[in-house]
């Protein structure tokens, strides 16, 4: 099966409209994962309708039985996060789960217990099964959550014979990035024409290498500025990497959104034009053969 | 004397923008200390033209186990909640991208046979440019954990400037790990339906950690007024409203400062610096 993620290095480049914009073009003929955990927008331009909820339990949270406790410190002082007060109060925040505390307890006074730091969701759109999740503010873990998105998605493509799961993928380079990249067959870096754009551009294309996940670009809003487009152009050339879209901009991207739509759905104009054109390409598996 | 971070629910939505202008405003009458939290897209650096820079690796304990000493027991990887060390036969094997360098399997083994070793996943580096301090941290591509890159570049903060905190984009640990500890967060946003739920999510987290909040509203010529209604009903102060203008976008695709190149744009974050002045008094 076709895993195919949608990356930018940071948000804000255009990916979760571009992303959207693929899963109206692919006529039911694919599965959504919006692995952008932490920042998932894409339920705003697909609205679905959620079938199936599930909490998302990755760790434990200590409890310390007040009536075993002595009150040695030797939790607060093994703790390598900080996450024990001196009141022997846990900070859950900055607790990692990993139970060191539990271990280094004389009198077995702390327990670990499940947290839910989350839900995911299975959900149905006009435009086929999508699967969501949420992460809970300030959880960590959110590598974990991809990973379980990810997963359902590939198995309800599978189950429902569609040969594509289509990744909105989360900003950054860390784990959630590293997570959505696992198993997939082929990466569309969204990238602006800017210096940081540019600059977020390399971090990603390291990471997808490391990776060894071929890798195509879509320079958005490229007549922006064409200095920067020619530079993405030249890193491009010199890293061998496709330049598969250019994606003129648009306002009327941001009207669509407004309206919770998609480019494509909403008008004929220049960017539309340009994604419907990029998805032509990428459907036809231009970047697997990278 | 205080700590302001500037944040995002998603990236691209200025937060940039407002950090380093800010920081160049400000700095033109009292000590200003930047830090890039954002680790693993750290553009800060791109903005300013600093003297020679300085560079420190960033470490982290990693597990190293002595197979003389190890017997296969199988204790260590039964107690490592992230799965990062598994016993295959006489071997031990250590997953570096999952290990969260705990301790436990140290702690745990009965025949110590785990010891640590430090491991390189980022740089910090460190910069000057006139009466501005700047220090910024970058996770190498492929690593996965940003946090002890970010608390590496706060421990660096010293009390008697004005410290300014570019915080990751997202709600989740890396973004927690920046702004934990502020005196004042801006969050940036849009006035769209992207920037609403986003900024949702970061008001969220923002309460969760007890710091005062205000909003910066950018490209507010763009959208429509549910931003606006959303910190209204959640008595939200909203510091300031930036139009779309080309000059800004201009000066942000070259990697220039805009409160440099234009008196309105130096209103208006003299205007900003006002607003997060009486926010950090007011606890807004
Ligand atoms: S579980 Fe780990 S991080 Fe949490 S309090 Fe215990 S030792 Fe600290
Ligand atoms: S240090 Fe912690 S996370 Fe790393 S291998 Fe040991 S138990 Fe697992």
């Amino acid at each position: 099966m076709r895993q195919l993620v949608v990356l930018s290095g940071k948000g804000g480049t255009g990916k979760t409209s571009i992303t959207a914009s693929f899963a109206t073009l692919s006529k039911d003929a694919l599965v959504v994962a919006d692995c952008d955990v932490d920042a998932p927008d894409l339920h705003f331009l697909l609205a679905p309708e959620i079938q199936e909820e599930h909490p998302f339990v990755a760790s434990g949270l200590p409890e310390i039985d007040g009536r075993k406790c002595i009150a040695c410190g030797r939790c607060i002082q093994f703790c390598r996060f900080d996450a024990i007060y001196f009141d022997y109060q846990i900070d859950d925040i900055a607790c990692e789960g990993c139970g060191l505390c539990a271990h280094v307890c004389p009198e077995a006074a702390i327990t670990m217990r499940p947290k839910v730091s989350g839900h995911w969701y299975e959900s149905m759109t006009a435009y086929g099964p999508m699967v969501h999740a949420r992460l809970d503010f300030g959880e960590g873990n959110s590598g974990k959550l991809v990973t379980q998105v990810k997963e359902q998605g590939r198995k309800i493509a599978e189950a429902s014979n569609r040969h594509l799961l289509l990744i909105d993928g989360p900003a950054g380079t860390g784990c959630p990035v590293i997570a959505a990249l696992s198993g997939a067959t082929e990466a569309l870096l969204v990238a602006e024409p800017s210096i940081s754009g540019l600059h977020d551009l390399k971090k990603i294309v390291a990471v997808c290498r490391h990776f060894d996940v071929p890798v195509g670009i879509c320079i958005n809003r490229h007549d922006i500025d064409s200095t920067y487009t020619e530079c993405i152009q030249s890193m491009a050339d010199m890293e061998s990497i496709p330049v598969v879209g250019h994606v003129p901009y648009d306002e009327n991207v941001t009207w669509a959104q407004l309206e919770g739509q998609t480019i494509v759905n909403y008008d004929e104009g220049p960017a539309a034009t340009a994604i419907r054109t990029l998805w032509a390409a990428l459907s036809n598996g231009e970047l697997e053969a990278t | 004397m205080s700590v302001i971070a500037c944040a995002s629910g998603k990236g691209g939505t200025g937060k940039t923008t407002v950090a380093t202008n800010l920081a160049r405003l400000l700095s033109a009458n009292a000590e200003v200390h930047l830090l890039d939290c954002d680790v693993e897209g750290p553009n800060d650096h791109l903005f300013f033209d600093f003297d020679p820079t300085e560079q420190e690796p960033v470490e982290v304990p990693l597990p190293k186990v002595d197979l003389e000493r190890c017997d296969g027991c199988g204790v260590c990887s039964d107690a490592c909640t992230f799965n990062a060390i598994s016993v295959l036969g006489e071997k031990v094997l250590v997953f570096p991208e999952l290990c969260h360098s705990c301790g436990v399997c140290a702690y745990v083994c009965p025949r110590d046979a785990v010891s640590e070793e430090p491991r390189t996943i980022g740089v910090l580096t460190h910069a000057s440019e006139g009466t501005m301090i700047f220090t910024g941290g970058e996770l190498f591509p492929g690593e996965p954990l940003a946090p002890p890159i970010i608390q590496a570049v706060k421990k660096t903060i010293s009390p008697g400037n004005i410290t300014l905190i570019d915080a990751a984009p997202g709600t989740s640990c890396p973004t927690v790990e920046a702004i934990h500890g502020a005196d004042f967060c801006v969050l940036v946003t849009e006035p769209t339906a992207f920037g609403l739920g986003d900024l949702q999510m970061a008001v969220g987290m923002g309460r969760r950690l007890g710091v005062p909040l205000g909003i910066v509203i950018n490209r507010c010529n763009l959208g429509d007024d549910r931003v606006e209604a959303y910190c209204h009903e959640e008595a939200l102060p909203i510091l300031a409203r930036f139009p779309l203008d080309l000059d800004l976008a201009r000066c942000y695709a070259r990697g220039a400062l805009v409160v440099d190149h234009s008196e309105d744009w130096r209103d208006r974050f003299r205007q900003l610096g006002n607003a997060i002045k009486h926010g950090l008094k007011g606890g807004g």
